[in-house]
């Protein structure tokens, strides 16, 4: 017999007395509307239930009834292409029974519960499985086929087997016998709880690149499948553009996508961009290896808090499969903001600037959840993530900047003066950091050139170098610098506009493959040797920057198709012919 | 209907009530006091039977034992009609231009519920403002919620009126615009100010006012803005009319909300603002956009004041966060007597790219102002070098960027208070201003668009040259 009953409400935090049943982290059904909730304390007196939505309206006295186990999302196919809300109610079907707004306590299902999906069993009867392994596949999209796997935790003997065909996703397929004799139904869904690390059989080193296309990334600060990122910046300085691009190009299978606490619009903006962009990869459309989960910033706080668990706990799911997935999460202080709003109104005693104690342990337990795996049924599959971080004051030492710098191995600080400058992406050089390049690489000199990191590393000495000779500059002006450092100078600008700043809306510019990332590189460098020969000849430089030459260089991101890199050796003539002109002089 | 004799606590605007059996979470409730006035409230929070109350008009005068309360079993809602245009309101929706309450079609929760991003439109088409800095670098599109950061004394108030006075709709949407104006903590000179740029340029009969005044109770001032959202949705999704909610001061409506916060005992975040700002500034923005099969649309200009001119306030830079750009003010432009005194740089319109160009404004947009913050930014280097070593120490193509800065602001920020310019007007001064600099120093853009748009000579007759 359940009574529990509603006592105190303040907001998303509802409390019921007396009741001794709960389990930590149960999710409930709270009220007559039968809202979404989770049990966050108990104590003898109370037991204390966040709420997944609004509780206007509630009255203490509507009952209050427990599901018996945590928060769940279900896992199954149907997720790709779809959008959820951050506890996995599919916002589609929200939309087609109630229109524009989304009200309270709709109960829909996660995935379609009729669709039927054309099945193909991959057991027989007798066959012994475990927790993990693939029992039946079927097409999920045009590019992605979804592995239904037995739920981790489980083993037996398979003693019935449903033949091929066309089934929806609760129907059983499979029946599995236990040591103990019980037998379990397996459906091409299951269920798993949201704040659960789903197991892996070993975590394996890191040595593969996620290739993003983006030349900032790709050459200078690197990352890895199977690694961890942030991207912190105030606001305008183009996080959100960014997190965009990586989801379009990036050579991850699937791309889940978190808008966690963001703009209403920005979510219209990729779900009509992604259906209409093709995967550079398979000439589909990027939908088809994407999943949004979207929980805007006027959407109930405490699904902002859930959305982030959500949309990792698919990304595993996945990577279960042997898939390489990638999650955006965009942005996880608005996921640290919802802690510390539930945190306030649990009373708890405030940490750094009213963020609760917990914050830097939650964190790490969100960024370990990433990693290059080998999976329970022995494929390997990787969850990379890149999480936005928007600092409050576009002030990097804030807490939740600082903390997650500690867990992340790459740092992508954007800047606010190339943003005013439009220098896009605004990634800004001297103090972003990427941990992976010596994880990767062995991978670059393999599969790129072996000289593809001695040229990063000229690349960044220029750099480094121009902005030790930008402090003199600033004081005495650029006019009384030897010929030497004025060239560096000049090479450090070709670098930054014609190599790190791209442009997202230029047809071949938005997404540039390794090898003519590589060759930019070089024909700079080259260009850099030949004019350092002329400059030590005593020929001024004002010879080299009249000759157009770097005009023409800064323009090949423009001018190269990604297809025709054999252009390139016309930039190498033209460098020699011209370099060596000025010689005879 | 069940009535509550006394109070059991009174603290600020809350008072607290005992033994309330079935009170409902963010129920209306109305207080009579004994001399006959009539208060309203609205429960914030139950303990069991205990109810804490907020009361719209002020605690002065309640007693533990003068009043009478009722529960009135619905949350806080706004009568609507079409009525409501041309009418004046006061900060919780109550008419007080003393034309008599309105004849309501329905009433809705001013809450209102969160858009479902699915059935959002994706927001395209642009609104012409006649002012350069805006249309020509910070675009406003329908839809868009684009704040103005400004500072005390600055002429924001100005030019919030020089965009609702030029705002013009492309085509045939433009009998359809609608203005719902919200002041909240406004002083009397500002709401009048407003009032009286209305009348003038007779668009009276198309505006609704909701009035909540600097001395007006601090809690109708949280519910101003949500008052005159409600309004705004109404009107763009239920009558297809496109609507402009131009709403003053935000940073009022936050202080409004820390003192509530604050006399509620919760923990307070960053300087004593409540820790969920950022979510409540969020519930008002996101309420702007537009909704499939609807042809309305809710577009909202929120104006804040920077306290001591900081950016990095958390009233500005929350409201960053959430809106869809920002038009920051620049008090040293505003001293050189520069209107209006826009600060480019930061100043960002983030749908801005989609809704120009080529069947919006003009296919050379894009290049046209990014070259131009590009250019602006390399300014700002050269001014600093400038300060140090003196101007005329300045090599040649500095001293250019130099004049290039001075004639930007004086002719392309600068503008009269009635001066409308056509977005083509805007963006051939733009470029004829960006021919005063050497044509290599123009990087963003390509060959062609050069060969067509490049004309040093007509800069130097427009402008001058800078002195050899």
């Amino acid at each position: 017999m359940d009574k529990n009953t509603v006592y105190s409400i303040n907001g998303p935090v509802v409390t019921v007395r007396g009741a001794r049943q709960f389990e930590m982290q149960e999710m409930v059904f709270v009220g007559n509307s039968r809202l979404i909730g989770e049990v966050i304390n108990i104590s003898d007196e109370r037991t204390t239930i966040q709420v997944y939505e609004g509780t206007t309206g509630m009255r203490p006295g509507e009952p209050v009834t427990g599901t018996g186990g945590p928060l769940c999302a279900t896992l199954g196919p149907g997720i790709l292409s779809n959008i959820f809300d951050g506890i996995e109610r599919p916002l589609k079907e929200i939309a087609k029974t109630s229109g524009a707004f989304i009200p309270e306590g709709s109960d829909m299902p996660a995935l379609d519960v009729e669709k039927k999906w054309p099945v193909t069993l991959k057991v027989k009867e007798g066959d012994r499985l475990k927790g993990g392994d693939v029992f039946a596949a079927c097409p999920e999209t045009s590019i992605i086929e979804h592995r239904s796997m037995v739920p981790p935790g489980l083993d037996g003997t398979v003693v019935s087997v449903r033949p091929d065909g066309d089934y929806t996703v609760l129907e059983p397929l499979v029946v599995l016998r236990d040591a103990r004799g019980a037998d379990h139904e397996l459906a091409l869904a299951h269920k798993w709880p949201i704040r659960q690390t789903r197991p892996v059989a070993e975590r394996l080193p890191i040595e593969r690149p996620l290739i993003t296309g983006q030349r900032i990334i790709d050459t200078l600060f690197p990352i890895a499948k199977g690694g961890t990122a942030a991207i912190p910046g105030g606001f305008g300085t183009g996080k959100t553009m960014t997190q965009h691009q990586l989801a379009k190009w990036s050579d991850a299978d699937i791309i889940v996508y978190i808008g966690c606490g963001e703009r209403g619009n920005e979510m219209t903006q990729v779900l009509k961009e992604f259906g209409e962009l093709t995967d550079p990869k398979s000439g589909k459309p990027l939908t088809d290896r994407t999943v949004l989960i979207a929980n805007t910033s006027n959407m109930p706080v405490a699904a902002r808090e859930a959305s982030i668990y959500t949309g990792i706990t698919l990304a595993e799911y996945y990577r279960d499969m042997g898939y390489h997935v990638a999650v955006m999460a965009d942005s996880t202080s608005r996921w640290a903001e919802a802690l510390r709003e539930i945190s306030g109104r649990l009373e708890e005693m405030p940490a750094e600037e009213g963020f609760p104690a917990y914050l830097p342990s939650r964190i790490s337990q969100f960024y370990e959840r990433a990693g290059y795996m080998e999976n329970l049924n022995g494929t390997e599959g990787s969850v990379t993530i890149i999480g936005a971080v928007s600092p409050q004051g576009a002030d990097f030492s804030e807490p939740v900047t600082q903390n997650t710098k500690r867990f992340v191995r790459c740092f992508w600080a954007l800047d606010k003066a190339l943003a005013y400058a439009r220098h896009y992406p605004a990634i800004n050089w001297t103090s972003s950091y990427s941990e992976y390049l010596d994880d990767l690489a062995p991978w670059y000199a393999k599969n790129i050139s072996r000289d593809f990191l001695p040229c990063r590393q000229r690349i960044s000495t220029v750099l480094l170098e121009e902005a030790k000779l930008n402090e003199i500059v600033k004081l005495i002006g650029e006019d009384v610098l030897p010929d030497d450092q004025k060239l560096i100078m000049e090479v450090a600008r070709l670098i930054r506009v014609g190599l790190l700043q791209q442009n997202a809306y230029h047809r071949d510019d938005t997404y540039v493959p390794l090898p003519k990332q590589l060759m930019m590189m070089q024909v700079i460098l080259h260009f850099y040797d030949k004019a350092s020969a002329v400059i030590a000849k005593g020929i001024p430089i004002s010879e080299i920057t009249d000759s157009g030459l770097i005009d023409s260089l800064v323009k090949i991101k423009y001018e190269i198709p990604n297809a025709h890199l054999e252009l390139f050796d016309n930039y190498y003539k033209e460098i020699d012919d011209k370099l060596a002109g000025l010689n005879q002089l | 209907m069940l009535q509550f004799v006394g109070l059991s606590e009174i603290n600020g605007p809350l008072v607290a009530l005992d033994r309330v059996p079935k009170v409902a979470f963010e129920e209306m409730v109305s207080l009579k006091l004994d001399s006959g006035e009539t208060r309203f409230g609205r429960v914030v929070e139950i303990d069991g039977d205990r109810a804490v109350i907020q009361v719209f008009e002020g605690t002065r005068g309640l007693s533990l034992e003068n009043t009478r309360t009722t529960l009135l079993g619905h949350p806080m809602e706004m009568p609507l009609s079409l009525e409501v245009l041309g009418r004046t309101f006061n900060g919780s929706g109550r008419p007080i231009d003393g034309l008599g309450e309105i004849f309501c079609e329905r009433a809705a929760d001013i809450n209102g519920k969160p858009m479902n991003p699915v059935e959002r439109v994706y927001p395209r088409n642009y609104i012409n403002t006649g002012i350069s800095t805006i249309d020509g670098l910070a675009t406003l599109i329908r839809g868009q919620k684009l704040p103005i950061f400004s500072g005390s004394g600055m002429s924001h108030n100005k030019l919030a009126v020089q965009m609702v006075r030029q705002a013009r709709l492309s085509g045939t949407d433009e009998q359809n615009f609608v203005i719902v104006f919200a002041a909240m903590g406004a002083k009397n000179d500002v709401a009048d100010y407003f009032r009286r740029s209305f009348e003038e340029s007779g668009v009276m009969e198309r505006v609704v006012m909701f009035l909540n005044l600097s001395n007006d109770p601090i809690i109708e001032r949280i519910l101003t803005p949500r008052c005159a959202l409600t309004v705004a949705e109404y009107l763009a999704f239920e009558h297809g009319m496109h609507v402009l909610v131009v709403m003053t001061d935000v940073t009022a409506y936050c202080e409004a909300l820390r003192e509530f916060s604050s006399s509620k005992g919760e923990i307070p975040g960053r300087k004593g603002f409540p820790g969920y700002l950022y979510s409540d500034l969020a519930s008002l923005y996101e309420r702007a956009g537009i909704i499939e099969g609807s042809p309305g649309s809710v577009t909202q200009v929120p104006i804040l004041t920077m306290p001591n001119d900081d950016i990095t306030h958390p009233v500005p830079d929350l409201t960053g966060y959430i809106t869809e750009g920002q038009i920051v003010l620049d008090r040293q432009l505003d001293q050189t007597g520069v209107y209006p005194p826009v600060s480019v740089l930061p100043s960002l319109s983030r749908l801005m790219k989609d809704g120009i160009g080529e069947g919006f404004t003009r296919a050379d947009h894009s290049d046209c102002s990014n070259q131009l913050f590009a250019s602006y930014a390399r300014v700002q280097d050269a001014r600093a070098l400038a300060s140090v070593i003196g101007e005329e120490e300045l090599s040649e193509v500095d001293q250019k960027y130099m004049y290039f800065g001075r004639m930007f602001e004086e002719h392309f920020v600068c503008q009269g208070a009635r001066e409308n310019r056509e977005i083509g007007e805007t963006l051939d001064l733009g470029w004829l201003l960006l021919s005063l600099l050497p044509r290599e120093e123009l990087d963003r853009v390509d060959r062609e668009t050069l060969d067509k748009f490049y004309r040093p000579e007509q800069a130097v007759q427009k402008f001058g040259a800078p002195k050899e």
